[in-house]
């Protein structure tokens, strides 16, 4: 027979590599569906399909496109490529303006509408998401 | 000019002295003498003193707005209010690095003084591998970030600090919070000292327990001051984004967590030493790669101060090397104590906080894949994504319902073994009444789930648990009672908060109106003052309820003229029930103002049930302190 003192090691491991089997099966399983990507308009137009997942498009907002009423606020996302109509009704972070860059987070309607849920805060004036800077990097 | 001089060569200074540390230590390490030459302590004095004349010298550039120094231009201005100019100096990469770095050398100044009880070569160890770290950080500092680099010629202007920074709150934040991440410094010096030094015992776990205290009461405090500024400065109305840069001071709080409870057992029953170094060397990393991930600008946030790569590569080398030489020495030296494990039992107070510290790992994982796992996926395949909030709320919410009972039970077990019929009639009575009061409270507001009701049922448990120990234990713990019952307050208070908290997000103009709940909000006026470095237009809005009681809200716009920026200052009003929480945006230079009014509920326990659990840490350093 083994001691008393094995036997508590051998239940003791065997408990915990079963713990961290489960979590990081339930960690991985539940980022896949998570997951909220990143795209510009021009990778918005050359997707095959459509889904529902929500996802984050980052580019400027184009000059004279912010049209605002009581309930929506309607502007157009554009990597100077591509363009993408998007409606929003929520709160506007300070530096939401024409001409700066904007991160939406929302659904998808069709390649051309984007119904927003949340538009990110960028902190800083100078600062751009590198994000932004990278879709805008060509131009 | 001055200050800024003597601050660069007093940092100088410093780093000859803590180079100078080195050899002295060594020869007195392998000196017969029991006792620590009193050099060691004069040159640890003096290493601490020059970099603190250092950062006067940096805070003194600061306040007189000495532009020649290029820290101070790029982040200060003349128009800038003193406290302001003051807290500038760590608003910024090199000044907080000095911060770090000034931290670094009192607390092993401090560990020198009030260690003498214990072993010399332990004492010396710790000084060793503590200046390990002050020296990589003096290096790092004055070869890729000094804070008194020259400017010539000399503008006559600075470039103004970001002002979402300027806010009182913001201003204490960082200090905080680094002397709870530097603590943890010592926690990893002092580990593996005592592994080489072959000092682990009951008495070591004892010593070092006041310093993860102390670093854990910090980082708690710093946390909540970071989370209390985004709630009523960044406009969103919310605490807690899951935010990369808040889930990295999240990570060291899990470890420091678990460390604080399992050195307990170490402390009382000489287990679980190894799970002990390796959460001490764990916490310090976090704390470190926290640095790294908010200074090297891989995450992008207001803490992102710098994007120069050279200083992630020097701060990643840095990280790599302090991990090998922890590991290294932990493999090489360390030898599992005779433990007397034969007389473990599953009931039993060391079990329930082997189980707690396994929660807390796996939280801390959570937080860790979800933070990393981004940068990983576009380093290797240039696929951008984020991880939201409900990947958190969906891992760590189920999970906190076993981590909350073990919580309720296992400050009422007993050290080694418990008998199950110690299962009373006042534990049953405490579970009787917080089925009652879910039961009341659920009937109130409706249906909110199967996980939350279970959820209010276990953290009311909890409530009820610690307060009937409160009064009728007999070997009462208050500090473990404070900070558990501050932990059922605080679950209770965000749960509720999230369930019943409501808002409305709409575009006025100035003279409409909205209706909200039963609730009528009017934006009467606006009116806008000049300030000394921004201008403000405030809004007027009252708020009139079904009994025509009302109230008045003024959210405010800030236009800093220096960087130019739009900052909103969110208006609240606070009640013990709820905050009413108003702010407003300007979109377009338009008359349309975006304006978002929330009512939320229990907010002010959030921070009052915070502040308990810190009180708990406080009461258990100040019982060690009396005790010595």
């Amino acid at each position: 027979m083994y001691g008393k003192k094995v036997k508590l090691r051998i239940l003791f491991l065997f408990l915990a590599l079963v713990s961290i089997i489960l979590s990081v099966y339930l960690i991985l399983k539940s980022l896949e569906e998570n997951v909220v990507y990143f795209l510009s308009p021009s990778e918005i137009k050359n997707l095959t399909e459509i889904n529902s997942n929500k996802i984050r498009i980052g580019g400027m907002v184009k000059n004279q496109s912010i049209i605002i009423k009581s309930e929506e606020i309607n502007f157009i996302i554009t990597d100077f490529k591509n363009e993408l109509n998007v409606s929003y009704s929520g709160s506007v972070p300070n530096l939401f303006a024409e001409g700066k860059g904007v991160v939406a987070e929302g659904y998808l309607e069709d390649r051309n509408y984007f119904n927003a849920v949340k538009i990110l805060a960028k902190h800083d004036e100078n600062y751009m998401p590198p994000e932004i800077k990278e879709a805008l990097g060509d131009k | 000019m001055l200050a800024n001089q003597i601050g660069y060569y007093s940092l100088i200074l410093g780093f000859f002295f803590s180079i100078l540390i080195v050899p002295i230590s060594i020869k007195n390490f392998n000196n017969k003498n029991q006792i620590i030459d009193n050099k060691i302590f004069s040159i640890s004095f003096f290493q601490f003193f020059f970099v603190l004349v250092s950062f006067c010298g940096l805070i003194l550039s600061f306040v007189n707005s000495d532009f020649s120094n290029e820290t101070v231009f790029n982040n200060s201005h003349t128009t800038k209010p003193l406290f302001y100019k003051i807290s500038g100096t760590w608003g910024n990469h090199e000044g907080s690095l000095l911060l770090w770095l000034l931290v670094l050398t009192l607390f092993i100044f401090i560990f020198l003084i009030k260690s003498n009880k214990h072993p010399k070569k332990y004492r010396i160890l710790t000084l060793l591998f503590q200046q390990v770290i002050i020296i990589g950080f003096f290096l790092f500092l004055l070869k890729t970030s000094n804070p008194f680099n020259y400017l010539f010629p000399i503008p006559k202007e600075g470039l103004g600090l970001n002002p979402i920074l300027q806010d009182p709150a913001l201003a204490i934040h960082p200090p905080i919070l680094y002397l709870g991440y530097v603590g943890s410094s010592i926690i990893f010096s002092s580990s593996l000292a005592a592994i080489v030094g072959k000092y682990i015992s009951k008495v070591w776990a004892k010593h070092i327990k006041v310093w993860i205290l102390v670093s854990w009461i910090f980082l708690t405090l710093g946390i909540m001051l970071g989370s209390i500024w985004a709630y009523y400065e960044l406009g969103w109305g919310g605490f807690w984004f899951w935010d990369p840069v808040e889930n990295v001071s999240l990570m060291p709080w899990f470890c420091l967590t678990a460390l604080l409870h399992c050195v307990l057992v170490l402390e009382k029953r000489l287990l679980l030493s190894s799970w002990t170094v390796i959460l001490s060397i764990a916490t310090f990393m976090l704390s470190m790669s926290g640095t790294f991930l908010v200074r090297s600008g891989i995450l992008n946030s207001v803490h992102t101060f710098a994007n120069d790569p050279e200083r992630g590569i020097f701060i990643l080398i840095f990280l790599f090397t302090l991990i090998l030489l922890s590991l290294v020495i932990f493999f090489v030296f360390h030898k599992e104590n005779n433990q007397d494990i034969d007389k473990t039992y599953w009931l039993s107070k060391e079990t329930s906080i082997l189980f707690n510290n396994w929660f807390l790992m796996y939280f801390l994982s959570v937080v860790l894949i979800g933070t990393v796992y981004p940068i990983f996926l576009e380093v290797l395949s240039g696929e951008k994504i984020s991880v939201g909030s409900p990947f958190y709320h969906k891992l760590i919410i189920p999970f906190l319902i076993p981590f909350l009972i073990f919580m309720s039970i296992g400050p009422n077990l007993n050290w080694i073994k418990s008998e199950v019929k110690k299962i009373n009639i006042q534990i049953v009575l405490s579970f009787t009444i917080s089925l009652l009061v879910s039961f009341l409270i659920l009937r109130k507001i409706g249906y909110v789930g199967l996980i939350n009701t279970i959820l209010i049922l276990t953290a009311f448990y909890l409530f009820f648990i610690t307060i009937k120990d409160f009064f009728l234990k007999k070997f009462k713990n208050f500090s473990q009672n404070f900070a558990h019952f501050g932990f059922s307050l605080l679950i209770l208070s965000i749960l509720f908060n999230s369930i019943l908290s409501s808002e409305k997000i709409i575009n006025l103009k100035v003279g409409e109106k909205f209706s909200f709940r039963e609730e009528i909000i009017t934006f009467e006026s606006i009116e806008s003052t000049e300030n000394k470095n921004y201008k403000s237009i405030i809004g007027n809005f009252k708020i009139k309820d079904k009994q025509n009681n009302s109230i008045q809200l003024k959210p405010e716009l800030r236009i800093y003229n220096q960087p130019v920026t739009i900052t909103s200052e969110a208006d609240i009003k606070t009640t013990f029930y709820y905050d009413k929480f108003l702010v407003m945006n300007l979109v377009k230079d338009n008359e349309y103002f975006n304006v978002r009014y929330q009512v939320k509920p229990f907010m002010i326990w959030i921070w009052i049930s915070t502040i308990l659990i810190v009180i708990g840490g406080l009461l258990s350093l100040f019982k060690r302190l009396y005790e010595k």
